[in-house]
């Protein structure tokens, strides 16, 4: 979602000059401290306060203490403060290493596709189609059926010699590779199962940034007898550009934090070669090592943030630009 | 000649949607329905004898019937998560969009930050555990609310963004203020984007594996997606059982699909892209 905290003028709420004139009842001369009086009980500060109270418990204190915890050896009762030995294991295990880079390659991979891919199905869909509906529904419709029962079908579909995929492909001649199983492909195609389920998503948010263009700068392109290809260029592309910053905030987010899929399709496996930083912390975490796992999370944290938060704001400055 | 290009075109986009799309949903309804033999090849043909009531039976039956507490668990963390969620997050979004200043200012922070960095899984168990409700329903219910507030505040913002303050300043003069001119007046204006919430926060919690995991772990207060995480490696030879679990856990989600496609799409699109 491409957010944008709107500075709005602080326009004083409550009756305005004369709104309450001539109301015998009211008391007259309102003074602008009864206005502000007003406002601060009719938009009280207490409304932030449940959700705050929820929200800073379980969310903002456990991120905060991850500081502290990422420095310690920790089992949950009782822990030892040991510096930075956390990170430094981190750092120095192989396996945790390519943890990183395979998150970086599987966030990077995915998001790509997913834009590129979102694209074209959303003009074809925005186009003079017939079956608009139908295929919009049939393109939507991963995105709502849960991970883990997307993960077991296409670990199915996916095995070697018996799966659909290989059979498919032996048709035509093709051996097919162990997707899974090959430490080499495993991590491309949990990617393209995560792309395969996520499209639709992207799709749906570039079908409304597209309908969104007025129609008269494609009548433009007409006039000037500009084709297909010059509509896409010059009008689809720019003007759709809300939608790519949101498409590629939102799925470079997921990648980077991705867990489920991978666990459910491979477990980090064969060997480490589809492990992500989330399914390290995860591993970590199961084998009581929870300061380890904490580091990882503030790994996560920093990459996430090195990432995403400079993305965010070069894209909320384009956006007031154009 | 350019009408028919244009056809054939649409017949290969929908050939293409089909295979790629659809053929992954009919394998896992197909598997469903074969005995547990035929499933065991999982190939892409139909079954010769159509086993969906008895597979229904077995894999309700199936280790003491799990899944029909699973389906219960899932259905209150739902209900419940999505339900705190909406009053919570309009309640915010109210506030946070008609009275900016340094408050705001902060919430807004929390809220992009919220949709941004991943949650601390290991101190959040430890702080459950502080509170006495780790591996409890309730806990699993404040995680899921907590992690899903930012989007739903989002959409609550955006939307009050519409309703014209003249609403507000009416009531006030009726001398309706705080609580009951927000659940009186504004609540009720919120439905649109209230369904949207209710729609996208119920589908993602209800799908939720990840958070479950970690933080409701055990059988007996098992969720649909552990039940069926657990079921591949308990059950890895009765294929059938397995997808027949996929199939009764996609269908929740294929069911609000139907019926409210066009409100998710409306409400997602007024709130995501316009921002």
């Amino acid at each position: 979602m491409v957010i944008r905290s709107r500075p709005e003028e602080a326009t004083p709420v409550g009756p305005r000059g004369n709104a309450g004139a001539g109301r015998s009842t009211r008391r007259p001369g309102r003074t602008r401290s009864d206005a502000q009086n007003l406002r601060a009980r009719t938009y009280s500060y207490w409304f932030y306060a449940p959700a705050g109270l929820v929200y800073g418990l379980i969310f903002v204190v456990p991120t905060v203490i991850a500081f502290y915890y990422s420095l310690t050896r920790w089992t949950l009762f009782d822990s030892q403060f040991i510096g930075l030995d956390n990170f430094r294991q981190f750092f120095s295990e192989q396996s945790l290493v390519s943890g990183l880079k395979n998150t970086l390659i599987y966030a990077v991979v995915t998001s790509g596709l997913k834009v590129v891919l979102g694209m074209v199905f959303a003009v074809l869909l925005t186009g003079p189609i017939r079956s608009r509906g139908f295929l919009r529904s049939v393109v939507f419709f991963p995105v709502l059926v849960s991970t883990v029962a997307v993960g077991i079908t296409f670990s199915m579909l996916l095995q070697p010699d018996t799966g659909l995929v290989a059979v498919v492909l032996s048709k035509v001649g093709i051996t097919s590779p162990d997707w899974l199983g090959n430490p080499s492909t495993a991590l491309l195609s949990v990617a393209l199962v995560d792309v395969w389920k996520g499209v639709g998503l992207a799709t749906l948010i570039y079908i409304a940034g597209i309908l969104a263009i007025p129609k008269d700068y494609y009548e433009a392109v007409d006039v000037d007898g500009g084709g297909a290809w010059t509509k896409f260029r010059n009008v689809t592309l720019p003007l759709a550009r809300p939608a790519t910053f949101t498409v590629i905030l939102l799925s470079l987010i997921g990648g980077l934090r991705s867990f489920d899929l991978i666990w459910t399709m491979t477990g980090g496996g064969p060997g480490f070669s589809s492990d992500v930083i989330a399914s390290v912390i995860y591993k970590q975490y199961q084998a009581g090592f929870f300061g380890l796992a904490t580091a990882g999370n503030v790994v996560l944290f920093v990459l996430v943030s090195l990432i995403v938060f400079p993305l965010f704001r070069y894209f909320n400055s384009r956006e007031v630009e154009s | 000649m350019r009408s028919l290009r244009r056809t054939s075109l649409e017949v290969v986009a929908i050939l293409v949607a089909l295979v790629v799309f659809v053929v992954p949903f009919l394998f896992m309804f197909l598997t469903a329905s074969k005995d547990e033999n035929e499933s065991s090849d999982l190939s892409f043909s139909l079954p010769t004898h159509w086993r969906i009531l008895d597979n229904i039976k077995d894999v309700f039956t199936a280790r003491d019937g799990i899944l029909l507490v699973a389906f219960k668990n899932s259905t209150i963390l739902t209900v419940a998560s999505v339900t705190i969620i909406v009053v919570l997050c309009s309640m915010v979004g109210y506030v946070i969009q008609r009275r900016p200043g340094r408050v705001a200012n902060i919430a807004n922070v929390l809220v992009v930050s919220g949709l941004i960095i991943p949650p601390a899984v290991v101190p959040t168990i430890w702080v459950l555990q502080q509170l006495h409700i780790f591996k409890t329903l309730p806990g699993l219910i404040l995680v899921e609310v907590a992690f899903q507030m930012a989007f739903a505040v989002l959409l609550f913002r955006a939307f009050v963004a519409a309703i014209p303050r003249e609403l507000d300043e009416a009531a006030m003069i009726d001398g309706c203020t705080g609580l009951s001119l927000f659940f009186r007046v504004i609540f009720p204006l919120l439905r649109p984007v209230t369904i949207t919430v209710i729609l996208t926060t119920s589908v993602f919690i209800f799908s939720d594996f990840v958070n479950p995991l970690y933080f409701l772990p055990g059988d007996e207060n098992a969720t649909v997606q552990l039940t069926l995480f657990n079921f591949l490696s308990q059950f890895s030879t009765q294929y059938n059982l397995l997808f027949m679990n996929i199939v009764l856990v996609t269908i929740p989600p294929l069911v609000l699909f139907i019926f409210f496609n066009r409100k998710i799409v409306a409400g997602m699109t007024s709130g995501a892209v316009k921002g």
